[in-house]
């Protein structure tokens, strides 16, 4: 899917991210909302797929000039219409994302490593988390360990990214048996445990949508 | 799921509609923004009391703006912070060029959209501004295994009391540090007697047996920190007031106002019998005067039933203030 010239992603391509993610989210809301139920308030799910389906409808409404105008939309359009945490956490991933991509059309295996680092540096920045919080991060941060390992190695785009994706889902399942220590599931202390993580699984299903989508 | 509602989704701002349509005298609401502001706007020359949040608390937030209480409130998705415009849109609602408060509950998600709210309100040169967090709930344990404590039934005192200081013309930073120290004067505990349901989600968002009661629930709807058998009123008050008496440091001989709230599923009948309860406990046991109280539903949990207690630590200040004139849906007297 999306379109790939000479291992790097363009405008199409990471529009066709989002469309990709937006569509999964519509398919899993229920899954995400029901993880959200057990250690969270049971809204995940909703929220997510509602800022993400509003994303996914920038593509057909306004031309965009680059990579990084583009994201940086997707970036503000998450903020104003996801709510929660997650609406800070993923807009400013995406805010972020668009920095390093400034002056590219075509992101290879070096402006996507850069553009990964940048977004998860500016959700640490505004959640504060640690690997093992059982939040997000907890996804994201071997994910990006993956994709940078796999590009140092002289790996194409494709490759970098499905290591990413099966760093994120072990990232995801190492959050089920953790206490969580940021957010509202950190509340129920060692009844938090046993629990996937709602932003650690919705995490994983856009780094996953990632690989079907850039390369 | 059985509630009365045409589409989940557009459950909030049908309730506003309903707010500004039962309230023209008191508050108007920009359904766009869902932002609902006293009428007319702040009084020239007098500090904004601004709040914002999830929506399912009511009267809590929306329902407080008015007279003597707060000049705007912002309202999210149900259970769900309001996005940083919306905490933008209220800020410039409640300035009157005095500067303005924010009072915020302690839920990650509300701290940081209102963070990113701050950062564009200092983008566009807005530097009068104060915020006040509030965390009372006994229930969480601060430390830096939690998000720490969360805020509960204290941000209905802070709100009425910091709304009280404003409209007498205390200046910002007053406002700001009386609202931090009703805060750090409060503790709250909650009990759920049954769990609730979130319209967008359709069922309840967790399972409690008839015997059952959860002690140390938020107002999320989240479970809390421990569940116990169905037990008399007299000795959940006992166990609910422990903690709170405790955390306080209450000696004998002190004053406290006591919020008896309800978490919106539970009858006034229940909440005056636990009322009494409270305040033998306090008088009889503990050797402490209730100065003031307010029975009913405040800061609420969808259709919860259940309760919490909250203990304000008073002085003659706090309790002048408490009975200055407020005139808003949620709370109204002396005006």
């Amino acid at each position: 899917m999306g379109s790939v010239r000479d291992d790097v992603a363009d405008l199409t391509a990471f529009q066709s991210w989002i469309a990709e993610t937006s569509a999964e989210l519509d398919e899993h809301a229920g899954h995400l909302t029901e993880l959200d139920r057990a250690i969270g308030d049971g809204d995940h799910g909703t929220n997510m797929a509602r800022g993400f389906g509003r994303c996914a409808e920038l593509a057909g409404e306004e031309q965009f000039p680059s990579i990084d105008a583009y994201l940086k939309k997707v970036g503000m359009t998450l903020v104003s219409t996801v709510g929660g945490a997650s609406g800070p956490l993923y807009g400013t991933f995406f805010l972020r994302f668009a920095g390093p991509l400034a002056a590219t059309d075509d992101a290879g295996v070096h402006a996507l490593a850069q553009g990964l680092r940048a977004g998860v540096d500016g959700i640490v920045a505004r959640g504060k988390a640690e690997v093992g919080d059982k939040t997000m991060y907890d996804t994201f941060a071997p994910a990006l360990e993956a994709f940078d390992a796999a590009a140092v190695a002289g790996s194409p785009v494709a490759e970098c990214l499905r290591a990413c994706a099966e760093a994120a889902d072990s990232g995801r399942d190492s959050t089920e048996p953790l206490v969580a220590r940021k957010g509202r599931a950190s509340y129920l202390g060692e009844r938090s445990a046993g629990h996937l993580d709602p932003g650690a699984s919705s995490a994983a299903l856009l780094l996953r949508a990632a690989a079907r989508t850039l390369a | 799921m059985k509630k009365l509602l045409n589409d989940p989704g557009r459950v909030v701002v049908e309730s506003l509609a309903g707010l500004a349509a039962a309230h023209p005298d008191l508050l108007e609401v920009d359904l766009g923004q869902r932002v609902v502001r006293r009428r007319g706007g702040t009084r020239p020359g007098k500090v904004g009391v601004v709040s914002g949040g999830g929506s399912g608390h009511e009267p809590l937030h929306a329902g407080y703006v008015g007279v003597g209480m707060l000049d705007a409130a912002c309202c999210g998705e149900v259970f769900t912070s309001p996005v940083p415009d919306q905490f933008v849109a209220a800020h410039h609602a409640a300035d009157g060029g005095a500067g303005v408060v924010h009072v915020l509950k302690n839920y990650t998600g509300d701290l940081l959209n209102a963070e990113m709210a701050h950062d564009i309100l200092r983008a566009q040169d807005v530097d009068a501004l104060e915020v006040v967090v509030t965390d009372d709930d006994v229930a969480v344990l601060d430390s830096t295994f939690t998000a720490g404590r969360r805020g509960v039934g204290a941000t209905v005192l802070v709100e009425k009391l910091v709304g009280a200081a404003a409209e007498e013309g205390r200046d910002l930073a007053a406002c700001a540090a009386l609202g931090r120290e009703v805060n750090a004067r409060s503790r709250s505990m909650g009990v759920a007697l049954t769990s609730c349901t979130v319209p967008s989600a359709g069922v309840a968002t967790f399972a409690l047996a008839d015997d059952e009661i959860e002690l140390g629930i938020g107002i999320h709807g989240e479970p809390g920190r421990r569940r116990a058998p169905l037990q008399p009123a007299h000795d959940v008050a006992a166990a609910l007031l422990a903690p709170v008496v405790e955390d306080l440091a209450l000696r004998r001989g002190e004053a406290v106002v006591v919020l008896l709230n309800g978490m919106g599923g539970t009858p006034l009948i229940e909440l005056y019998l636990m009322f009494h309860e409270v305040r033998s406990i306090l008088h009889e046991t503990r050797g402490v005067t209730v100065a003031r109280s307010l029975v009913g539903n405040y800061i609420t949990s969808l259709e919860m039933a259940g309760c919490s207690v909250t203990l304000l630590r008073a002085d003659d200040e706090i309790v002048r203030l408490w009975d200055a004139p407020v005139a808003t849906p949620g709370l109204r007297w002396g005006a």
